[in-house]
């Protein structure tokens, strides 16, 4: 039986704001299918008690001090934007809450 | 005598200072070098004549003026296209970021600077380093100069080839899982990933952030002790950039290896390996023991693993860290995009490559909600637990060398159907990356097919001095020249 | 059937740094927009986080006030969401390993004290702002704001009543002020308020669904906003009808919440483990150190000041409104002025002018010890509290030690029974019908004698030895 759905691969998709056409999504279905299913390699092991490494180095407490450095020059922020107005990036209307 | 252009980094930066040649003599050859193979070998995705050219003078003019020069005095380095700068364009060889001019230098762009190095221009890559063979490239398919109709390896392709083809003296890559130590091995150079927090990731465009880590692609190991005597070193803008003292490699390279216990992992000389691959190992094992060092068999129970888990944390990251392509800021916007959610969209879905998007949505599969635990916090734990390996390995042995690739350089197309087959690829690279340790590739002789094989030595984290003197002291007394590709024969 | 609410509040607080939380742009809210960014704040490719480290002293300063357990390992995560004002796409935050957690806050409200759980408090950074009705009907994004260090308080589901509410805020924002750790300005968004509201049957102790208000200006529109939708669960109860998940905004002008449902999906945030940054450790030692320079907080504060000062209740609450005020006042009391009268002055003229000029009370021309000298002043009876009025506000005005004043405008009382005789028999011969009312038996009239009195003194008789020279003379 397959693990991944169409719909599984649709509601990433959609996370992930990705389109797929019709072809991309079948192959996603097998791909992650197939990719996945090599995963499962990992439930041989026995983790229990094993903390999770989530950092490369065992390194803790760096920090920057509170000090004001240089900002841009904002025409240079805005030189790489697609579009603006010469203060703000400018982006299609939002409509949407906002979060924080 | 050779050719500038074919001659080391260090010959090149002595030659500059003393005065012997000068940086713009050497840059010239290299442009011509360029101008002459390039067109085969497409490393290059773009080349700033002007600029290098305009640098080597400055630094001939800093020599006239009596100033002492930087190591790298007149060394052309060529830089993978992910490495920010603010000449040129940073693309990462995707059309999301065609024709991008970052606005600040990566922290590394900036050491090669202020040791006088000149910039000859950006190298092709797998875009977003997301591959094993620079076929996913959206910009141009680069060739191994050892045989044109094959891979150069990857994600570092464009840099390994360019260093093969003797278009620059060296060139800086990434490594996240082998994509220094592979293409290196394929075009038969020098290619280390130090340990992680060695050198500053900043202005690095991230793919997986706990694993990615910059590193050189030499002609010798000499070269790369040189290299790494610029680029490392922690820096205030890189919070994952260890305060660990660097100490002069170059000065590390004594040729000794005697009394050193060499660690052979047997998870990697199974039959996975072909056998013409594990007999150049094996001989090149054989060197080191005649110089005086012992070899020890060691396990690494988890190797097996290895692939999995860097599959899981790798996307996860990556689906992160890509996400802030957007068309927002900079870079490619979709022009249909109407509302907020078609920016996104559409920018993504017509931005990114196939094997970009696959991994997007691989990583964001496995941080999503309900598969958390079962991916991403389980690949995490025996992430842990290949460490532990090599933490017990290192007790017994102070290097580990291995194959760098279990097969030589593959011809395009081979891998690309099958994505599972292209990652099995990395299998003997991936475990560095995820314990975080350093690993350097030497060449270790050419297949019946005329394809280089590496030889990866690993060592214990921030011992990359003791790995590059076993490197050194091998290479030392390898007995063969590695020789040049046909291409750097004269055959362009 | 009757319902009662619960309400649970997360609270936003933009903690005062000199810079942003991961970069060293300035935080300065009035800069022109994009002028206060870098590459880092821009979410530019390469760029990488460096946590200010004066983010986790405040953080951890917020957290032991709301007598929180400090986390000694605690880690920052990523929440990954896709929003214009998000540079990176995902927001650096804290998810499972907050900073502070556990923590609590009392607070004064109708019905005596209540104790609010304090969740947890995380440190996060704050997106960028946006700005709407741009060119071609499309929105603008500012990025002056993104990389601002915020502090997220969530409270337990503690609170019963739209002023419980209200009250938890003012105290909330009060502590955070006497911390220095924000501005608190909400107009500039420095604290930004969002309830969790449900409405269940009284009784009951399942939670009903919640509705989440957010985006609301001011204290008084937050009290307003959950009033109202309390109301609106309930009628929707009592209706027969279900309460739907949702974010509401607020109609400050109408005076209604609005529906701004969000697309499923968005909520599947995918948190892990911030890989650009190192884990940060608090030890005791640290913890102490913040705690060691915590200052008094305003309900220990006022606490005091009732006990060792004896000020009413209410007073004390005002005169600890502000560290500021609290210390004035302190000051005052410690070169020997009443306690209660250095309150009475404070809170009524003192604060009239500070008003009056917009000055805040302890940064006024009037130093604390010319206050004291000035009541003292009143008591040994060398002004009436009627000349003390105008002495004050010359001083307000000048910055002037009262004596000097009270010497140069010749405001002394007068205390001299021979002079006063004089006055009083001026006015009583200046009066004639009122002091033959006064001998007739109306007392009353003697009031307005006394007043003539001050009058002619221009204010400077000695109001009890010139009533009791009044008295007599009238008696004579
Ligand atoms: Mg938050
Ligand atoms: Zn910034």
């Amino acid at each position: 039986m397959s693990r991944i759905t169409e719909k599984d691969v649709d509601y990433v998709a959609g996370l992930a704001r990705l389109r797929l056409d019709e072809e991309a999504r079948a192959r996603l279905v097998r791909e992650m299918d197939a990719i996945l299913g090599y995963m499962d390699k990992l439930n041989e092991l026995n983790t229990e008690g094993v903390e999770p490494m989530m950092h490369a180095l065992e390194m803790t407490n760096v920090f920057r001090d509170d000090v004001v450095g240089e900002s841009m020059p904002r025409d240079l922020a805005l030189e790489t934007a697609p579009q603006h107005d010469g203060a703000y990036f400018i982006v299609p209307p939002i409509m949407d809450p906002e979060e924080s | 005598m050779s050719a500038w252009h074919e001659r080391r980094a260090h010959e090149i930066a002595g030659a500059v200072r003393t005065g012997a040649v000068s940086a713009v003599e050497v840059t010239r050859a290299f442009l011509e070098r360029i101008d002459a193979v390039d067109g085969e070998v497409n490393a290059y995705t773009e080349v700033w004549r002007a600029e290098a050219e305009a640098r080597a003078a400055a630094i001939d003019a800093k020599r006239d003026r009596g100033e002492a020069l930087g190591a790298l005095a007149g060394v052309p380095v060529a830089l993978k296209a992910l490495l920010c700068t603010t000449e040129g364009t940073t693309d990462c060889s995707s059309r999301m970021l065609k024709g991008f001019r970052s606005p600040y230098d990566a922290t590394v762009v900036r050491r090669l600077r202020d040791a006088d190095a000149v910039l000859p221009g950006k190298v092709n890559m797998d875009e977003f380093a997301m591959g094993s063979s620079t076929e996913n490239s959206a910009i141009k398919k680069t060739r191994n100069p050892w045989n044109l109709d094959c891979v150069p390896g990857g994600s570092s392709g464009g840099s390994a080839a360019s260093v093969a083809a003797d278009e620059c003296a060296f060139a800086l890559g990434s490594d996240t899982g082998g994509s220094i130590r592979q293409p290196a091995a394929l075009c038969g150079c020098v290619g280390v990933k130090p340990t992680y927090g060695r050198v500053s990731r900043y202005g690095l465009v991230a793919f997986a952030s706990s694993l990615d880590q910059i590193g050189p692609l030499t002609k010798d190991v000499e070269d790369a002790a040189l290299a790494l005597n610029i680029i490392c070193g922690r820096d205030p803008m890189d919070a994952t950039s260890a305060a660990v003292p660097v100490p002069d490699f170059t000065a590390s390279l004594t040729g000794e290896v005697k009394g050193l216990r060499i660690g052979l992992p047997k998870e990697y000389f199974t039959s996975q390996l072909g056998s013409e691959m594990r007999e150049k190992v094996e001989r090149a094992i054989a060197v080191l023991e005649e110089q005086g060092a012992e070899t020890v068999e060691v396990s690494l129970p988890h190797t097996d693993h290895g692939v999995a888990v860097y599959y899981i944390i790798s996307p996860a990251e990556a689906s992160a860290n890509l996400a802030r392509f957007d068309g927002v800021r900079y870079g490619f916007r979709h022009p249909d995009a109407e509302t907020v959610d078609d920016l996104y969209v559409l920018t993504k879905s017509d931005g990114f490559g196939t094997e970009v998007q696959r991994r997007i949505m691989l990583g964001t599969y496995v941080l999503s909600s309900g598969y958390y635990d079962a991916y991403y916090l389980k690949a995490q734990k025996v992430r842990a637990l290949i460490r532990q390996d090599f933490d017990r390995a290192f007790a017994q042995c102070d290097v580990l060398v291995t194959p760098t690739s279990p097969t030589p350089a593959f011809r395009f197309g081979e891998k690309t159907d099958d994505p599972l087959e292209m990652y099995l690829s990395d299998i003997y690279t991936i475990s560095a990356n995820l314990a975080a340790i350093p690993g350097i590739s030497v060449p270790c002789g050419l297949t019946s097919a005329g394809l280089p094989a590496g030889l990866q030595i690993m060592a214990r984290h921030f011992d990359e001095a003791t790995m590059l003197r076993v490197a050194h002291c091998y290479e030392q007394h390898r007995g063969f020249d590695p020789g040049k590709p046909p291409i750097a024969r004269g055959a362009a | 059937m009757e319902y009662e609410a619960v309400i649970g509040m997360e609270v936003h607080v933009e903690l005062d740094t000199r810079s942003k939380v991961f970069c060293a742009c300035s935080t300065d809210f009035h800069a022109e927009p994009n002028t206060n960014v870098c590459p880092i704040c821009l979410g530019m490719p390469g760029t990488l986080p460096m946590l200010n480290r004066e983010v986790v002293n405040k953080s951890v300063a917020v957290g032991l006030a709301l007598n929180c357990t400090i986390a000694r390992w605690s880690k920052m995560d990523r929440k990954n969401y896709f929003y214009p004002d998000l540079p990176k796409n995902y927001q650096i935050s804290q998810y499972d390993l907050p900073l502070c957690h556990g923590g609590y806050l009392d607070i004064e409200t109708e019905g005596g004290t209540r104790r609010i759980g304090i969740t947890r408090a995380h440190m996060e950074e704050d997106p960028a702002r946006n700005v709407h009705g741009m060119m071609g009907g499309g929105s603008g994004v500012d990025f002056n704001r993104s990389g601002v260090p915020l502090l997220e308080i969530v409270t337990e589901p503690d609170f019963r009543s739209a002023q419980q509410v209200y009250d938890y805020l003012a105290e909330l924002k009060q502590i955070l002020l006497y911390l220095g750790a924000s501005d608190c300005n909400m107009e500039e968004g420095s604290l930004r308020a969002e309830a969790n509201i449900s409405v269940r049957p009284k009784g009951s102790e399942r939670l009903g669904t919640k509705t989440e208000v957010k985006n609301v200006a001011s204290f008084t529109q937050t009290m307003r906003a959950v009033e109202y939708e309390i109301k609106r669960q309930i009628r929707v109860l009592s209706e027969g009808g279900t309460i739907v998940q949702e974010t509401r905004g607020w109609d400050a002008e109408k005076g209604i919440s609005f529906s701004q449902r969000k697309k499923e999906s968005a909520h599947d945030y995918r948190y892990f483990p911030e890989p650009d940054l190192a884990p940060v450790v608090v030890d005791e030692a640290w913890e102490r150190r913040v705690r060691d320079a915590l200052p008094e907080l305003p309900a220990a504060r006022r606490k005091r000041f009732r006990e060792a000062h004896g000020l009413s209740a209410y007073d004390a609450r005002v005169i600890t409104a502000t560290r500021g005020m609290a210390d004035y006042f302190e000051a005052v009391v410690r070169v020997g002025a009443d306690p209660k009268k250095a309150a009475n002055w404070m809170m009524g003229d003192l604060q009239a002018l500070c008003t009056e000029t917009r000055v805040e009370v302890d940064a006024c021309a009037v130093c604390p010890e010319d206050l004291a000298a000035m009541i003292g002043l009143i008591e040994n009876g060398t002004i009436s509290g009627k000349i003390a009025k105008e002495v004050l506000a010359a001083m307000f005005e000048t910055g002037k030690h009262p004596k000097e004043i009270v010497e140069e405008k010749g405001l002394v009382q007068i205390s001299d029974s021979s002079e006063l005789e004089g006055i009083v028999q001026q006015v009583l011969d200046a009066n004639p019908n009122q002091v033959e009312q006064f001998r007739s038996g109306k007392d009353q009239v003697k009031g307005y004698l006394m007043g003539q009195v001050m009058k002619a003194s221009r204010g400077k008789a000695n109001p009890k030895l010139a009533s009791q020279i009044l008295e007599k003379a009238l008696r004579a």
